[in-house]
Protein backbone atom coordinates (compact mmCIF):
# COMPACT_ATOMS: atom_id res chain seq x y z
CA UNK A 1 0.00 0.00 0.00
CA UNK A 2 1.61 3.05 -0.81
CA UNK A 3 1.24 6.23 1.74
CA UNK A 4 -1.85 8.03 -0.34
CA UNK A 5 -3.38 4.58 -0.95
CA UNK A 6 -5.94 4.52 1.71
CA UNK A 7 -7.32 1.14 3.36
CA UNK A 8 -9.76 -0.35 1.56
CA UNK A 9 -11.68 -3.20 3.65
CA UNK A 10 -13.21 -6.07 2.80
CA UNK A 11 -16.89 -6.31 3.87
CA UNK A 12 -19.30 -9.29 3.52
CA UNK A 13 -23.08 -8.37 3.79
CA UNK A 14 -25.63 -11.16 4.67
CA UNK A 15 -28.49 -9.57 3.22
CA UNK A 16 -32.21 -10.96 3.99
CA UNK A 17 -33.84 -11.58 0.29
CA UNK A 18 -37.32 -9.70 1.39
CA UNK A 19 -36.32 -6.69 3.00
CA UNK A 20 -32.46 -5.73 2.62
CA UNK A 21 -31.67 -7.18 -0.71
CA UNK A 22 -35.00 -5.59 -2.18
CA UNK A 23 -33.55 -2.27 0.40
CA UNK A 24 -30.34 -3.25 -1.79
CA UNK A 25 -32.11 -3.24 -5.32
CA UNK A 26 -33.65 0.29 -4.69
CA UNK A 27 -30.66 1.94 -3.83
CA UNK A 28 -29.06 0.78 -6.68
CA UNK A 29 -31.91 1.89 -9.49
CA UNK A 30 -31.84 5.44 -7.47
CA UNK A 31 -28.76 6.01 -8.51
CA UNK A 32 -27.37 5.76 -4.64
CA UNK A 33 -23.63 5.38 -4.03
CA UNK A 34 -22.27 2.66 -1.50
CA UNK A 35 -19.01 1.73 -1.28
CA UNK A 36 -17.95 -1.33 -3.45
CA UNK A 37 -15.66 -2.58 -0.16
CA UNK A 38 -19.63 -4.45 0.63
CA UNK A 39 -19.93 -8.18 -0.95
CA UNK A 40 -23.18 -8.97 -0.44
CA UNK A 41 -25.05 -12.08 0.01
CA UNK A 42 -28.49 -12.96 -0.52
CA UNK A 43 -29.78 -15.34 2.57
CA UNK A 44 -33.50 -16.04 2.40
CA UNK A 45 -34.10 -14.65 6.04
CA UNK A 46 -31.29 -13.08 8.63
CA UNK A 47 -32.32 -16.50 10.86
CA UNK A 48 -31.69 -18.73 8.04
CA UNK A 49 -27.54 -17.71 8.39
CA UNK A 50 -25.58 -19.99 10.97
CA UNK A 51 -23.62 -17.32 13.14
CA UNK A 52 -20.71 -19.56 12.49
CA UNK A 53 -20.78 -18.21 8.64
CA UNK A 54 -20.14 -14.71 10.05
CA UNK A 55 -17.15 -16.36 12.70
CA UNK A 56 -16.23 -18.21 9.11
CA UNK A 57 -15.66 -14.73 7.58
CA UNK A 58 -14.26 -12.51 10.08
CA UNK A 59 -11.79 -15.84 10.94
CA UNK A 60 -10.93 -15.84 7.07
CA UNK A 61 -9.84 -12.05 7.02
CA UNK A 62 -12.99 -9.62 6.56
CA UNK A 63 -12.59 -6.74 7.60
CA UNK A 64 -16.02 -6.21 8.65
CA UNK A 65 -19.23 -8.72 8.52
CA UNK A 66 -22.91 -7.44 8.28
CA UNK A 67 -25.92 -9.21 8.72
CA UNK A 68 -29.12 -7.25 7.47
CA UNK A 69 -33.09 -8.35 8.05
CA UNK A 70 -36.76 -6.58 8.15
CA UNK A 71 -37.31 -4.21 10.79
CA UNK A 72 -38.41 -5.94 14.03
CA UNK A 73 -42.01 -7.01 13.32
CA UNK A 74 -41.78 -7.33 9.53
CA UNK A 75 -39.88 -10.53 9.03
CA UNK A 76 -41.72 -12.60 6.18
CA UNK A 77 -41.23 -15.48 8.31
CA UNK A 78 -42.80 -13.48 11.39
CA UNK A 79 -39.95 -14.39 14.04
CA UNK A 80 -36.86 -14.80 11.94
CA UNK A 81 -35.42 -11.15 12.85
CA UNK A 82 -36.28 -12.04 16.20
CA UNK A 83 -34.40 -15.36 16.47
CA UNK A 84 -31.34 -14.14 14.68
CA UNK A 85 -31.19 -10.87 16.97
CA UNK A 86 -30.49 -13.56 19.86
CA UNK A 87 -27.69 -15.04 17.76
CA UNK A 88 -26.72 -12.07 16.89
CA UNK A 89 -25.96 -10.95 20.57
CA UNK A 90 -24.45 -14.75 21.36
CA UNK A 91 -21.80 -14.52 18.45
CA UNK A 92 -21.03 -10.76 19.68
CA UNK A 93 -20.86 -11.84 23.71
CA UNK A 94 -18.37 -14.33 22.73
CA UNK A 95 -16.49 -12.25 20.45
CA UNK A 96 -16.11 -9.91 22.82
CA UNK A 97 -15.39 -11.62 25.66
CA UNK A 98 -12.56 -13.43 24.14
CA UNK A 99 -11.18 -9.94 22.77
CA UNK A 100 -11.84 -10.73 18.89
CA UNK A 101 -13.09 -7.02 18.28
CA UNK A 102 -16.67 -7.66 18.19
CA UNK A 103 -17.70 -4.82 16.42
CA UNK A 104 -16.70 -5.67 13.23
CA UNK A 105 -20.03 -7.29 13.37
CA UNK A 106 -22.82 -5.07 12.53
CA UNK A 107 -26.62 -6.07 12.72
CA UNK A 108 -29.01 -3.54 11.13
CA UNK A 109 -32.59 -4.08 10.08
CA UNK A 110 -33.19 -2.58 6.64
CA UNK A 111 -36.48 -2.89 4.75
CA UNK A 112 -37.48 -2.98 0.97
CA UNK A 113 -38.59 0.43 0.79
CA UNK A 114 -35.48 1.71 3.04
CA UNK A 115 -32.92 2.39 -0.01
CA UNK A 116 -31.50 5.41 1.36
CA UNK A 117 -31.15 4.09 4.55
CA UNK A 118 -29.19 0.89 2.87
CA UNK A 119 -26.86 2.94 1.44
CA UNK A 120 -26.52 5.12 4.45
CA UNK A 121 -25.53 1.95 6.29
CA UNK A 122 -23.15 0.29 4.24
CA UNK A 123 -21.41 3.89 3.74
CA UNK A 124 -21.34 4.47 7.95
CA UNK A 125 -20.25 0.77 8.64
CA UNK A 126 -17.50 0.99 5.68
CA UNK A 127 -16.27 4.01 7.50
CA UNK A 128 -15.93 2.73 10.90
CA UNK A 129 -13.71 -0.11 9.53
CA UNK A 130 -11.73 1.67 7.84
CA UNK A 131 -10.96 4.12 10.57
CA UNK A 132 -10.30 0.80 12.23
CA UNK A 133 -7.82 -0.52 10.12
CA UNK A 134 -7.56 -4.52 9.06
CA UNK A 135 -8.66 -7.36 11.29
CA UNK A 136 -5.70 -8.87 12.80
CA UNK A 137 -7.51 -12.35 12.20
CA UNK A 138 -6.31 -11.66 8.30
CA UNK A 139 -2.74 -11.11 9.23
CA UNK A 140 -2.57 -13.87 12.04
CA UNK A 141 -1.48 -16.98 10.23
CA UNK A 142 -0.80 -19.43 13.09
CA UNK A 143 -4.82 -19.47 14.76
CA UNK B 1 -41.95 -28.06 52.07
CA UNK B 2 -40.39 -31.12 50.46
CA UNK B 3 -40.90 -34.85 52.47
CA UNK B 4 -37.41 -35.82 54.00
CA UNK B 5 -36.77 -38.91 55.09
CA UNK B 6 -33.50 -40.73 57.04
CA UNK B 7 -31.52 -43.34 55.91
CA UNK B 8 -29.25 -44.36 58.91
CA UNK B 9 -26.07 -44.72 58.60
CA UNK B 10 -24.95 -48.51 59.85
CA UNK B 11 -21.40 -49.03 61.22
CA UNK B 12 -20.41 -45.30 59.93
CA UNK B 13 -20.10 -46.62 56.03
CA UNK B 14 -22.08 -44.05 54.29
CA UNK B 15 -21.48 -45.90 50.89
CA UNK B 16 -22.71 -49.54 52.31
CA UNK B 17 -25.47 -47.62 53.41
CA UNK B 18 -26.58 -45.91 50.05
CA UNK B 19 -25.75 -49.76 48.61
CA UNK B 20 -28.61 -51.01 50.51
CA UNK B 21 -30.40 -48.25 49.68
CA UNK B 22 -30.41 -49.28 46.01
CA UNK B 23 -30.85 -52.58 46.98
CA UNK B 24 -33.96 -52.15 48.83
CA UNK B 25 -35.81 -50.25 45.20
CA UNK B 26 -34.59 -52.84 43.13
CA UNK B 27 -35.64 -55.63 45.59
CA UNK B 28 -39.02 -53.92 46.67
CA UNK B 29 -39.56 -53.65 43.09
CA UNK B 30 -39.97 -49.89 42.97
CA UNK B 31 -37.39 -49.82 40.32
CA UNK B 32 -36.68 -52.42 37.89
CA UNK B 33 -32.63 -51.29 36.94
CA UNK B 34 -30.10 -48.70 38.65
CA UNK B 35 -27.62 -46.95 36.98
CA UNK B 36 -25.20 -46.19 39.24
CA UNK B 37 -21.16 -45.60 39.07
CA UNK B 38 -19.39 -48.90 40.02
CA UNK B 39 -15.98 -49.87 40.98
CA UNK B 40 -14.40 -51.78 38.61
CA UNK B 41 -12.42 -54.81 39.95
CA UNK B 42 -9.33 -53.35 39.74
CA UNK B 43 -10.20 -51.03 42.31
CA UNK B 44 -8.55 -48.16 39.97
CA UNK B 45 -11.51 -47.05 38.46
CA UNK B 46 -15.22 -46.58 38.92
CA UNK B 47 -17.77 -46.54 36.17
CA UNK B 48 -21.42 -45.52 34.89
CA UNK B 49 -23.27 -49.35 35.19
CA UNK B 50 -26.34 -50.08 34.43
CA UNK B 51 -27.86 -52.75 37.45
CA UNK B 52 -31.05 -54.79 36.88
CA UNK B 53 -29.81 -57.85 40.12
CA UNK B 54 -29.46 -55.93 43.35
CA UNK B 55 -25.98 -58.30 44.39
CA UNK B 56 -23.94 -56.30 41.68
CA UNK B 57 -24.96 -53.25 44.12
CA UNK B 58 -21.90 -54.57 46.41
CA UNK B 59 -20.19 -53.02 43.71
CA UNK B 60 -21.57 -49.93 43.55
CA UNK B 61 -19.70 -46.38 44.39
CA UNK B 62 -21.95 -43.40 44.06
CA UNK B 63 -19.47 -41.38 45.95
CA UNK B 64 -16.26 -42.07 44.45
CA UNK B 65 -14.87 -38.79 43.94
CA UNK B 66 -14.33 -39.50 39.53
CA UNK B 67 -16.32 -38.48 36.48
CA UNK B 68 -15.15 -40.79 33.38
CA UNK B 69 -18.33 -39.88 31.42
CA UNK B 70 -21.53 -37.67 31.77
CA UNK B 71 -24.09 -39.57 32.83
CA UNK B 72 -26.01 -37.48 30.15
CA UNK B 73 -24.31 -38.66 27.39
CA UNK B 74 -25.28 -42.04 28.17
CA UNK B 75 -29.07 -41.51 28.80
CA UNK B 76 -29.05 -40.08 25.89
CA UNK B 77 -27.55 -42.99 23.44
CA UNK B 78 -30.25 -44.91 25.69
CA UNK B 79 -33.87 -43.26 25.43
CA UNK B 80 -32.94 -41.11 22.34
CA UNK B 81 -35.24 -42.75 20.26
CA UNK B 82 -37.75 -44.28 22.72
CA UNK B 83 -38.23 -44.06 26.43
CA UNK B 84 -37.84 -46.66 28.77
CA UNK B 85 -39.88 -49.22 29.12
CA UNK B 86 -38.83 -50.11 32.84
CA UNK B 87 -38.45 -47.65 35.55
CA UNK B 88 -34.85 -46.81 36.14
CA UNK B 89 -32.92 -45.28 39.00
CA UNK B 90 -30.50 -43.34 37.80
CA UNK B 91 -28.11 -41.87 40.75
CA UNK B 92 -25.97 -38.37 38.83
CA UNK B 93 -24.15 -35.18 40.46
CA UNK B 94 -25.79 -32.41 39.65
CA UNK B 95 -23.73 -31.71 36.63
CA UNK B 96 -24.83 -34.66 35.07
CA UNK B 97 -28.45 -33.80 35.92
CA UNK B 98 -28.28 -30.20 34.64
CA UNK B 99 -27.06 -31.56 30.99
CA UNK B 100 -29.68 -34.15 30.86
CA UNK B 101 -32.09 -31.57 31.53
CA UNK B 102 -30.29 -29.33 28.33
CA UNK B 103 -30.51 -32.77 26.30
CA UNK B 104 -34.32 -33.44 26.84
CA UNK B 105 -34.95 -29.63 25.83
CA UNK B 106 -32.66 -31.00 22.78
CA UNK B 107 -34.70 -33.64 22.25
CA UNK B 108 -32.13 -35.67 22.59
CA UNK B 109 -33.41 -37.34 25.75
CA UNK B 110 -36.61 -38.55 27.32
CA UNK B 111 -37.25 -38.57 31.28
CA UNK B 112 -40.11 -41.26 30.83
CA UNK B 113 -39.63 -43.51 33.59
CA UNK B 114 -36.59 -42.47 34.72
CA UNK B 115 -36.42 -41.74 38.51
CA UNK B 116 -33.27 -39.02 39.17
CA UNK B 117 -31.73 -39.32 42.08
CA UNK B 118 -29.40 -36.60 42.52
CA UNK B 119 -26.53 -36.58 45.09
CA UNK B 120 -24.79 -33.53 46.99
CA UNK B 121 -21.51 -33.59 45.07
CA UNK B 122 -18.19 -33.09 46.78
CA UNK B 123 -16.33 -32.88 43.34
CA UNK B 124 -14.34 -35.54 41.57
CA UNK B 125 -10.78 -35.86 40.60
CA UNK B 126 -9.47 -36.96 36.63
CA UNK B 127 -9.63 -40.77 35.89
CA UNK B 128 -5.83 -40.60 35.91
CA UNK B 129 -5.83 -38.76 39.68
CA UNK B 130 -8.39 -41.07 40.47
CA UNK B 131 -6.46 -43.57 39.42
CA UNK B 132 -3.53 -42.62 41.18
CA UNK B 133 -5.17 -42.22 44.61
CA UNK B 134 -7.08 -45.62 44.48
CA UNK B 135 -3.78 -47.35 43.64
CA UNK B 136 -2.01 -45.70 47.40
CA UNK B 137 -5.53 -46.08 49.36
CA UNK B 138 -7.13 -49.42 49.67
CA UNK B 139 -10.97 -47.91 50.14
CA UNK B 140 -10.67 -44.59 48.29
CA UNK B 141 -14.33 -42.86 48.43
CA UNK B 142 -13.58 -43.34 52.41
CA UNK B 143 -10.40 -41.77 52.18
CA UNK B 144 -11.71 -39.11 50.21
CA UNK B 145 -14.85 -38.57 52.60
CA UNK B 146 -12.28 -38.05 55.51
CA UNK B 147 -11.17 -35.07 53.63
CA UNK B 148 -14.46 -33.08 53.50
CA UNK B 149 -15.06 -30.52 55.79
CA UNK B 150 -17.77 -28.36 56.23
CA UNK B 151 -19.62 -29.97 53.33
CA UNK B 152 -16.85 -29.91 50.66
CA UNK B 153 -13.81 -31.14 50.20
CA UNK B 154 -10.68 -28.38 49.58
CA UNK B 155 -8.27 -31.59 48.18
CA UNK B 156 -5.92 -29.56 45.52
CA UNK B 157 -6.58 -32.90 43.19
CA UNK B 158 -10.16 -31.98 42.19
CA UNK B 159 -11.04 -31.16 39.00
CA UNK B 160 -10.64 -27.37 38.38
CA UNK B 161 -14.74 -27.51 37.14
CA UNK B 162 -15.33 -29.16 41.04
CA UNK B 163 -13.35 -26.54 42.59
CA UNK B 164 -14.99 -23.98 41.36
CA UNK B 165 -18.52 -25.35 40.72
CA UNK B 166 -21.25 -23.33 42.10
CA UNK B 167 -23.98 -26.18 41.63
CA UNK B 168 -22.64 -28.83 44.41
CA UNK B 169 -26.46 -29.53 44.65
CA UNK B 170 -28.90 -31.07 42.58
CA UNK B 171 -30.80 -28.51 40.75
CA UNK B 172 -33.77 -31.07 39.08
CA UNK B 173 -34.09 -34.44 40.66
CA UNK B 174 -37.04 -36.64 41.91
CA UNK B 175 -35.06 -37.54 45.23
CA UNK B 176 -31.80 -35.50 46.45
CA UNK B 177 -29.35 -37.35 48.74
CA UNK B 178 -28.24 -34.96 51.24
CA UNK B 179 -24.73 -35.15 51.96
CA UNK B 180 -23.76 -31.60 52.76
CA UNK B 181 -24.38 -30.39 55.95
CA UNK B 182 -25.01 -33.46 57.69
CA UNK B 183 -22.98 -36.14 59.42
CA UNK B 184 -22.80 -38.84 57.27
CA UNK B 185 -21.16 -41.30 59.02
CA UNK B 186 -24.76 -41.61 61.29
CA UNK B 187 -27.32 -40.73 58.73
CA UNK B 188 -28.38 -39.42 55.18
CA UNK B 189 -30.80 -36.96 54.28
CA UNK B 190 -32.90 -38.28 51.66
CA UNK B 191 -35.32 -35.26 49.97
CA UNK B 192 -38.03 -35.82 47.55
CA UNK B 193 -38.41 -33.09 45.05
CA UNK B 194 -42.14 -34.35 43.39
CA UNK B 195 -44.83 -37.02 44.17
CA UNK B 196 -42.61 -39.76 41.57
CA UNK B 197 -39.78 -38.76 44.97
CA UNK B 198 -42.56 -39.39 47.78
CA UNK B 199 -43.44 -42.59 46.18
CA UNK B 200 -40.35 -44.02 45.37
CA UNK B 201 -39.27 -42.82 49.30
CA UNK B 202 -42.68 -43.52 50.90
CA UNK B 203 -42.34 -47.63 49.41
CA UNK B 204 -39.14 -48.36 51.10
CA UNK B 205 -40.20 -47.79 54.60
CA UNK B 206 -37.72 -45.61 56.39
CA UNK B 207 -38.36 -43.34 59.31
CA UNK B 208 -39.56 -39.76 58.57
CA UNK B 209 -36.30 -37.62 58.75
CA UNK B 210 -35.98 -33.99 59.97
CA UNK B 211 -35.78 -30.88 58.47
CA UNK B 212 -33.27 -29.81 55.82
CA UNK B 213 -32.27 -26.38 57.40
CA UNK B 214 -29.19 -27.25 58.33
CA UNK B 215 -28.54 -29.03 54.80
CA UNK B 216 -29.12 -25.45 53.38
CA UNK B 217 -27.75 -23.27 55.76
CA UNK B 218 -24.75 -25.23 55.27
CA UNK B 219 -24.89 -25.06 51.28
CA UNK B 220 -25.26 -21.53 51.17
CA UNK B 221 -21.76 -21.28 53.04
CA UNK B 222 -20.64 -24.28 50.13
CA UNK B 223 -21.66 -22.30 47.69
CA UNK B 224 -20.73 -19.06 48.28
CA UNK B 225 -17.12 -20.39 48.73
CA UNK B 226 -17.31 -22.11 45.26
CA UNK B 227 -18.50 -18.46 43.43
CA UNK B 228 -15.49 -16.59 45.56
CA UNK B 229 -13.77 -19.51 43.51
CA UNK B 230 -15.38 -19.49 40.32
CA UNK B 231 -15.05 -15.80 40.15
CA UNK B 232 -11.45 -16.16 40.52
CA UNK B 233 -10.73 -18.15 38.17
CA UNK B 234 -12.50 -16.24 35.79
CA UNK B 235 -10.65 -13.59 36.16
CA UNK B 236 -7.82 -15.44 35.55
CA UNK B 237 -9.08 -16.83 32.10
CA UNK B 238 -10.13 -12.46 31.64
CA UNK B 239 -6.68 -11.72 31.58
CA UNK B 240 -4.62 -15.35 30.48
CA UNK B 241 -7.29 -16.07 27.36
CA UNK B 242 -8.00 -12.17 25.91
CA UNK B 243 -7.13 -11.10 22.74
CA UNK B 244 -5.96 -12.81 19.50
CA UNK B 245 -1.96 -12.95 21.07
CA UNK B 246 -3.45 -14.94 24.30
CA UNK B 247 -5.80 -16.92 22.64
CA UNK B 248 -3.09 -17.78 20.04
CA UNK B 249 -0.67 -19.15 22.65
CA UNK B 250 -3.53 -21.08 24.66
CA UNK B 251 -4.78 -22.81 21.28
CA UNK B 252 -1.49 -23.76 20.05
CA UNK B 253 -1.31 -26.73 21.38
CA UNK B 254 -4.71 -27.95 20.24
CA UNK B 255 -4.42 -30.27 17.87
CA UNK B 256 -8.30 -30.53 16.40
CA UNK B 257 -8.59 -33.97 17.59
CA UNK B 258 -12.26 -32.77 18.78
CA UNK B 259 -11.92 -35.08 22.22
CA UNK B 260 -13.51 -31.72 23.76
CA UNK B 261 -16.59 -32.03 21.45
CA UNK B 262 -16.68 -35.70 22.23
CA UNK B 263 -17.18 -35.85 25.71
CA UNK B 264 -18.99 -32.59 25.65
CA UNK B 265 -22.75 -33.96 26.63
CA UNK B 266 -24.49 -30.78 25.10
CA UNK B 267 -22.53 -30.98 21.35
CA UNK B 268 -25.13 -34.06 20.20
CA UNK B 269 -25.10 -33.17 16.03
CA UNK B 270 -24.79 -36.56 14.76
CA UNK B 271 -23.01 -35.00 11.96
CA UNK B 272 -20.54 -31.88 13.09
CA UNK B 273 -19.95 -29.27 10.92
CA UNK B 274 -15.87 -30.07 11.51
CA UNK B 275 -17.02 -33.65 10.34
CA UNK B 276 -18.42 -32.56 7.38
CA UNK B 277 -17.04 -30.89 4.33
CA UNK B 278 -18.46 -27.62 5.10
CA UNK B 279 -15.04 -25.66 5.59
CA UNK B 280 -13.17 -28.06 3.22
CA UNK B 281 -11.76 -26.26 -0.22
CA UNK B 282 -9.56 -27.21 -3.02
CA UNK B 283 -5.85 -27.40 -2.75
CA UNK B 284 -5.64 -23.96 -4.50
CA UNK B 285 -7.95 -21.68 -1.80
CA UNK B 286 -5.55 -22.79 0.85
CA UNK B 287 -2.49 -21.74 -1.03
CA UNK B 288 -4.03 -18.73 -1.93
CA UNK B 289 -4.88 -17.75 2.01
CA UNK B 290 -1.22 -19.07 2.35
CA UNK B 291 0.07 -16.46 -0.23
CA UNK B 292 -2.53 -13.58 1.38
CA UNK B 293 -0.60 -14.25 5.07
CA UNK B 294 2.83 -15.65 3.77
CA UNK B 295 1.37 -19.28 5.86
CA UNK B 296 -1.20 -20.42 7.29
CA UNK B 297 -1.71 -23.10 10.33
CA UNK B 298 -2.62 -26.70 8.68
CA UNK B 299 -5.24 -27.97 10.07
CA UNK B 300 -6.95 -24.60 9.60
CA UNK B 301 -9.59 -23.33 11.51
CA UNK B 302 -8.45 -24.37 14.91
CA UNK B 303 -9.62 -21.08 17.22
CA UNK B 304 -12.56 -21.15 14.71
CA UNK B 305 -13.44 -24.43 15.72
CA UNK B 306 -13.79 -23.23 19.39
CA UNK B 307 -15.66 -19.72 18.65
CA UNK B 308 -18.27 -22.31 16.49
CA UNK B 309 -18.93 -24.75 19.51
CA UNK B 310 -19.30 -21.95 21.94
CA UNK B 311 -21.70 -20.72 19.38
CA UNK B 312 -23.73 -23.33 19.00
CA UNK B 313 -23.67 -25.05 22.84
CA UNK B 314 -22.17 -22.23 25.18
CA UNK B 315 -26.02 -21.01 26.05
CA UNK B 316 -26.68 -24.61 27.50
CA UNK B 317 -23.23 -25.33 28.77
CA UNK B 318 -23.40 -26.55 31.98
CA UNK B 319 -19.45 -26.25 33.18
CA UNK B 320 -18.66 -30.20 33.86
CA UNK B 321 -15.79 -29.68 32.53
CA UNK B 322 -15.58 -33.07 30.73
CA UNK B 323 -14.20 -31.44 27.39
CA UNK B 324 -10.88 -30.38 29.89
CA UNK B 325 -10.78 -33.95 31.00
CA UNK B 326 -10.56 -35.32 27.14
CA UNK B 327 -7.68 -32.72 25.99
CA UNK B 328 -4.37 -34.79 25.40
CA UNK B 329 -2.49 -31.41 25.65
CA UNK B 330 -4.02 -29.69 28.37
CA UNK B 331 -5.38 -26.46 26.99
CA UNK B 332 -7.82 -24.99 29.49
CA UNK B 333 -11.49 -25.25 27.71
CA UNK B 334 -13.82 -25.89 30.38
CA UNK B 335 -12.34 -22.61 31.57
CA UNK B 336 -13.28 -20.58 28.34
CA UNK B 337 -16.21 -22.36 27.87
CA UNK B 338 -17.40 -21.54 31.68
CA UNK B 339 -16.22 -17.98 31.79
CA UNK B 340 -17.96 -17.40 28.08
CA UNK B 341 -21.55 -18.90 29.59
CA UNK B 342 -21.28 -16.49 32.49
CA UNK B 343 -21.28 -13.88 30.01
CA UNK B 344 -24.12 -15.55 27.72
CA UNK B 345 -26.43 -16.91 29.61
CA UNK B 346 -27.52 -14.44 31.89
CA UNK B 347 -28.12 -11.98 29.21
CA UNK B 348 -31.22 -14.51 28.83
CA UNK B 349 -31.80 -14.90 32.13
CA UNK B 350 -31.03 -18.24 31.73
CA UNK B 351 -29.49 -21.59 33.96
CA UNK B 352 -28.81 -24.73 32.16
CA UNK B 353 -30.54 -27.47 33.88
CA UNK B 354 -32.88 -25.39 36.05
CA UNK B 355 -35.93 -25.95 35.08
CA UNK B 356 -36.99 -29.06 31.48
CA UNK B 357 -39.72 -26.29 30.80
CA UNK B 358 -37.59 -23.91 30.50
CA UNK B 359 -37.14 -23.10 26.40
CA UNK B 360 -33.85 -22.38 25.39
CA UNK B 361 -32.75 -19.18 24.73
CA UNK B 362 -31.90 -19.92 20.87
CA UNK B 363 -35.37 -21.75 20.28
CA UNK B 364 -37.66 -18.35 21.62
CA UNK B 365 -37.53 -14.59 21.71
CA UNK B 366 -39.37 -11.67 23.04
CA UNK B 367 -40.24 -9.15 20.78
CA UNK B 368 -39.08 -6.39 23.28
CA UNK B 369 -35.96 -7.45 24.35
CA UNK B 370 -32.05 -6.69 23.00
CA UNK B 371 -33.72 -3.68 21.77
CA UNK B 372 -29.98 -2.36 21.18
CA UNK B 373 -29.23 -4.47 18.93
CA UNK B 374 -30.01 -3.08 15.10
CA UNK B 375 -29.12 0.62 15.97
CA UNK B 376 -26.18 0.67 18.73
Amino acid sequence: MSENSRFEPTIVGYFCNWCTYAGADLAGSSRLQYPHNVRGIRVMCSSSVDPMYLAKALFGGADGVILCGCEPGDCHYISGNYKARRRMVVLKTILETLGLEGDRLWMRWIGAPDGPKFAKTMNEFTELIREKGPNPLGRAWNV
Amino acid sequence: MAKTVSLVVGEGDVVKSLQQLLKNMLDKKLVEAVMVPLELPSKEGVVQGLVTRSVALNAASPLAPVLPVNTANILSKMTRLASSEKKVAVVARSCELRALVELVKLRQANLENLVLIGIDCFGAFSVSDYKEFAKKNASATQEFLKTIKDGKSDDARLREACQCCEYPYPLKSDITIGLIGVDFSKEVLLIANNPLGEEILGGLGLPAGGSAEARDASLKKVVADKQRKRDELFELTQKECHGLENLGVIFSPCIGCHNCRDMCPICYCKECVFDSDTFSFAADKYIGWAEKKGAIRMPTDTLLFHVIRLNHMVASCVGCGLCQDACPNNVPVFRIFRFVGSKVQPTFDYVPGRDVEEQLPLTTYKEDELQKVGYE
